[in-house]
């Protein structure tokens, strides 16, 4: 590891002015990734800012019904918050799926976002990566590339996006609140994560010193009705192989309203517009179900190993939207 | 007043060392911190699988502050040839697989030590590799004799013959990966030289080995070399001999003239300290109309390495599971640029089993037989491959009685006919078989006038309770109650005993605790008293072992599993398994419970988990951490259970106990593969049971 300095900040326009300050410094959270990374290699910081003494450490219901998560939430403290349990089962259930308890203890939301790709080589600093070094290349598209992506993907890169709670937050259209050198500004989170084109080196639409301050969740009408379904290779801790977040508004037996995103198949979390698009104002059946995945998965690319995953996100989305209607009758 | 000897030979005695384990009094080998000037050794490992360090750039690295040496193929002190060339540490500038020790560097903190590594500059001349094992490899040979001593290849009678005129014949191809041992400590060493006379604490299963192994290897009397392994987290075979972890710091250690620390990092431990080899098992079975065996063939491919030919002894199990008159195993094997495999629980008959017990599950069907039928009519009544009579064997009284546990018999054999929700449902069941071998041992038995008891021998508890069971074995033998007597262990100065491996440490030490802890109290009972510098005794069993024929000693168990598959995803569950073992005399219940779950679960973790995971392009095991590495969770285990018989043994020990680290491994894989095939209609022959293989082949129950 690097030998690097560590310090701990009092407030986020400081921690903003020294990260910017300082090309290779990073904030540090939970630390459940970073750390990892620095004892690897990959991530080389010459300064870490402690960030989590900030005062975004709070999950308040707005009037109007917005929930707005600070970014130094724990991943466990957010599972298991009222107003998300009850209100939100999609976002409870996609925290609880992931890491384990220590780790869910540990993790605060904004730093769950911006975790980074598990993909083996991009983890080897021994091998290349077009991620970890640009142009050093991609071994994984004749290699080890069972659990990569099967969309959005480039001929540079095949990474997937690990965490389970950006997947529920995309279905849910969150928002994400930043400060950052250039002042403050409040994107959607379909927007802060990327696809790999030309520059995977790039995971999000982050600058340098930009910290996530918290994320916004909207008041949706039928987040109750809504789940987390995740298949991993093993019953506890373990990265998805596949995973959808949806919510479902059925009346009389027909879609009025959907959200959908998948997990663990592209480079950020994937939000599913054309399956949401078809399957409005359809009956809520297997049948219009399957039709609707398989349009949103028209336009996966697979390799050797990972073809699997377009019959198991189908599969999934169909069990899942098909429960959730059930809830209804 | 009726003697008892509380906590003697049969008690739930409870760990002895397990209020130090869990306060943390109790120091493993890189806990040691007794010493101040301590330094650290990173090795830098190979970049490429086949070649010759060409150069390595080492004085920008040795010029970094607090870095104390380089090591490298040119500067490292020369060795005495080891017979196990994974010792040969920097011997030479060739490099035999990806991930191999090509250098090292010595600094005064581990993390300077592990940064200057990463820096330090290597050059190799790079050659082609060949990593990949197939069934046809060209280079496929038959090798000279297998781990443990057995035969490559058996032949009796005439198989092929036989076969063509089975009634029923079972012909398949059973695979399993590369898997890797895993305990919680990795490999680590302490090495500290005083003069020529070296220290090691180690974390290894065998102190008296690791002895003889360094002593020989730096050319120093035995007597000059002391290795210490008071507490060990884990093995599996992996710790059963020196490992290049050992050497390494012994060097390092010499060359700064400091006591030096390594502890592998979970990387190194897919690359230096031994795996299982990836096998491909062809088995072919004929039987007649009522389903007796006339033919078993089982014809074994694996992979070893360019430094040593380690041949795992997949068939042998085979040998002797079952009568037929035309029986044929034989081991190929092809030498790659691959990190040398070795042993990992139960070398040989876990991944034999797995292939056997399938295949005697898919002979079932053929037959149209209940599996514990089938496996009932081909019981020998004596050992096949010798004739010689079973010290003990209890496999048919272990399937009824699990079967019965189980609920075995209200079972509709059809599979793919029971569902709760998305989840198939069915059950399987395999036989399980573990050698009880012996070996000799030495160890000290004294009394001192305070009326205590003090035990000394080389004995290592790598977590299996050894510690326990040998005070047990001691109090019992000294008809006294255990907490009189003290028994120390992990201390090469305390003279010849064999490793805890083969199931035998329990076995081969506490004959040898027995042998000197009778003679003790003979020796006590006939002089009346105990003399105030007390009385010792020393005992050593090579006569014992020798003498020890006339009989096949194996342990025997059955396996039932019920498993889950979900017809959406391929996701397996396995929320029931059940062992029944007839593994002789129980020394302690409570700590024989916890090695045969433990087995079963490793078992479990075979049969769903564990894969190394080869990228041919590098030639290494990519997946080399416990992120990527799966191993079954607490969330993959719920209910399981592991029974034994009461079973008596005169034949085979003085305690009549036949090992128990390694047979509850044996045969759940199988019992898993069982149960999906029963609840699925799935036959998975390539291990592990991962849900991409079961996925596509699955009913379509939706829409």
């Amino acid at each position: 590891m690097r030998a690097f300095e560590f310090v701990r900040a009092d407030t986020a326009d400081a921690a903003v002015r020294t990260v910017a300050a300082h090309p290779e410094a990073k904030f540090l959270g939970g630390g459940t990734n970073l750390v990892d990374l620095m004892k690897l290699g990959v991530e080389r910081p010459d300064l870490l800012v402690d960030v989590t003494r900030l005062p975004f450490g709070s999950v308040d219901v707005e009037p109007g019904g917005t929930v707005r998560i600070g970014t130094n939430v724990r991943n466990s403290a957010l599972a298991a918050h009222p107003a998300v349990r009850t209100g939100l089962p999609v976002l409870s259930q996609a925290l609880l799926a992931g890491a384990s308890g220590q780790l869910r203890n540990m993790a605060t939301v904004g730093g769950n976002l911006l975790q980074r790709t598990r993909c083996v080589y991009f983890q080897d600093v021994t091998k290349p990566c077009n991620k970890r070094e640009p142009g050093s290349g991609c071994p994984a598209r004749q290699g080890v590339h069972r659990n990569l992506a099967i969309l959005g993907a480039s001929e540079d890169c095949l990474a997937t996006h690990p965490s389970d709670l950006a997947v529920a937050l995309a279905a849910l259209d969150a928002r994400v609140a930043i400060t950052g050198p250039d002042g403050n500004r409040d994107i959607p989170l379909a927007q802060l994560h990327r696809l790999p084109g030309d520059h995977p080196e790039q995971d999000t639409t982050l600058r340098h010193g930009d910290l996530i301050t918290s994320i916004t969740v909207p008041p949706l009408a039928f987040a109750e009705r809504s789940a987390y379904r995740k298949v991993r290779d093993r019953a506890s801790y373990a990265f998805a192989v596949a995973s959808v977040a949806a919510a479902l508004d059925v009346d009389d037996g027909v879609v009025r309203d959907i959200r959908l995103a998948f997990g663990a198949v592209a480079h950020k979390p994937w939000r599913a517009h054309a399956a949401e698009e078809a399957l409005r104002g359809q009956p809520a059946t297997a049948a219009s179900f399957r039709a609707a995945a398989e349009t949103e998965l028209a336009a996966a690319e697979t390799l050797r190993d990972n073809g699997f995953k377009v019959p198991l996100i189908i599969n999934i989305i169909v069990r899942t939207l098909g429960d959730l209607a059930g809830e209804r009758s | 007043m009726s003697v008892t000897h509380i906590g003697a030979v049969g008690s739930d005695l409870g760990r002895i060392e397990g209020p130090a384990k869990v306060t943390g009094e109790a120091r493993y080998a890189a806990e040691q911190d007794h010493l101040h000037d301590v330094a650290y050794v990173w090795p830098v490992q190979s970049r490429i699988a086949k070649g010759t360090v060409r150069w390595i750039d080492d004085d920008p690295i040795r010029a970094l502050p607090q870095v104390l040496a380089v090591l490298t193929p040119d500067n490292a002190p020369r060795l005495q040839p080891p017979d196990d060339g994974e010792l040969a540490v920097l011997q030479s500038r060739t490099v035999s697989y990806r991930g191999q020790f090509v250098a090292a560097v010595v600094a005064q903190t581990l993390e300077t030590a592990r940064e200057a590594a990463g820096q330090l500059q290597v050059d190799y001349d790079s050659e082609s590799h060949d990593v990949q094992l197939t069934a046809d490899h060209s280079q496929l040979y038959r090798p000279g004799e297998p781990d443990a001593g057995f035969v490559s290849d058996t032949d009796e009678g005439d198989v092929d013959a036989a076969l063509e005129t089975a009634a029923f014949s079972v012909d398949h191809t059973y695979e399993t990966p590369a898997q890797h041992n895993n305990p919680m400590e990795p490999h680590a060493t302490l090495a500290v030289w005083d003069g020529d006379e070296l220290t090691l604490y180690d974390s290894n299963q065998g102190a008296y080995s690791v002895q003889q192994s360094l002593a020989k290897l730096f050319g120093l009397d035995p007597a000059a070399v002391h290795v210490l392994n008071e507490h060990v987290g884990g093995g599996f075979g992996s710790k059963g001999t020196a490992r290049p972890n050992a050497v390494l710091a012994a060097m390092a250690a010499r060359v700064v003239q400091r006591p030096v620390k390594l502890a592998l990092h979970r990387h190194h431990m897919f690359a230096v300290v031994g795996y299982r080899t990836p096998t491909i098992q062809r088995i072919r079975l004929g039987a007649d109309a009522d389903g007796r065996l006339s033919a078993i063939a089982h014809d074994v491919v694996e992979q070893t390495s360019t430094v040593l030919e380690f041949v795992e002894q997949t068939a042998v199990a085979t040998r002797l599971l079952y009568a037929a008159p035309n029986r044929r195993t034989t081991h190929r094997i092809a030498r790659l640029d691959v990190p040398t495999p070795r042993w990992m629980r139960a070398p040989g008959e876990c991944p034999g089993m797995y292939a056997l017990e399938s295949a005697m599950d898919e002979l079932a069907i053929e037959c149209g037989l209940d599996p514990i039928e089938v496996r009932i009519r081909n019981e020998p009544h004596c050992d096949p491959e010798t004739g010689k009579p079973w010290s003990s064997r209890s496999l048919v009284e272990c399937l009824h009685r699990g079967a019965d546990l189980f609920g075995w018999a209200e079972r509709d054999p059809r599979p793919a006919t029971r569902t709760e929700g998305s989840w198939q449902v069915g059950t399987g069941v395999a036989a399980s078989t573990y050698p009880a071998y012996a070996a000799a041992s030495s160890a000290t038995a004294r009394a001192d006038a305070d009326g205590t008891y003090r035990v000394r021998i080389t004995a290592s508890d790598i977590g299996t309770g050894a510690r326990t069971a040998l005070t047990q074995i001691a109090a019992g033998a000294l008809h006294v109650p255990t907490d009189l007597v003290r028994v120390d262990i992990g201390d090469s100065a305390f003279g010849q005993a064999t490793i805890a491996g083969g199931s035998m440490g329990t076995a081969s030490w506490g004959w040898a605790v027995t042998k000197a802890c009778v003679e003790l109290r003979e020796e006590v009972e006939r002089r009346g008293d105990i003399p105030g510098d007390g009385i010792e005794v020393r005992a050593e069993t090579s006569a014992e072992i020798k003498a020890r024929t006339g009989y096949t000693f194996q342990g025997f168990g059955a396996q039932f599993a019920e498993a889950r598959v979900n017809v959406d995803t391929g996701e397996v569950r396995v929320p029931r398994l059940l062992g029944m073992f007839g593994v002789g005399r129980i020394i302690n219940p409570r700590t024989a419970r916890s090695q045969l779950i433990g087995g079963m679960t490793m078992g479990l973790s075979m049969a769903l988990h564990e894969e190394g995971v080869l990228d041919p392009a590098f030639g290494d095991y990519v997946n080399h951490d416990l992120a990527e590495y799966h191993v079954a969770t607490c969330a993959d285990v719920t209910d399981i259970r592991a029974q034994w018989l009461d079973e008596q043994d005169q034949h085979v020990n003085p305690m009549g106990s036949k090992g128990i680290g390694e047979i509850g491994i044996v045969g759940t894989a199988a019992a898993v593969a069982n149960a999906v095939h029963h609840a699925s209609g799935v036959r998975i022959r390539d291990l592990p049971i991962r849900l991409d293989k079961l996925l596509g082949r699955l009913p379509t129950r939706i829409g």
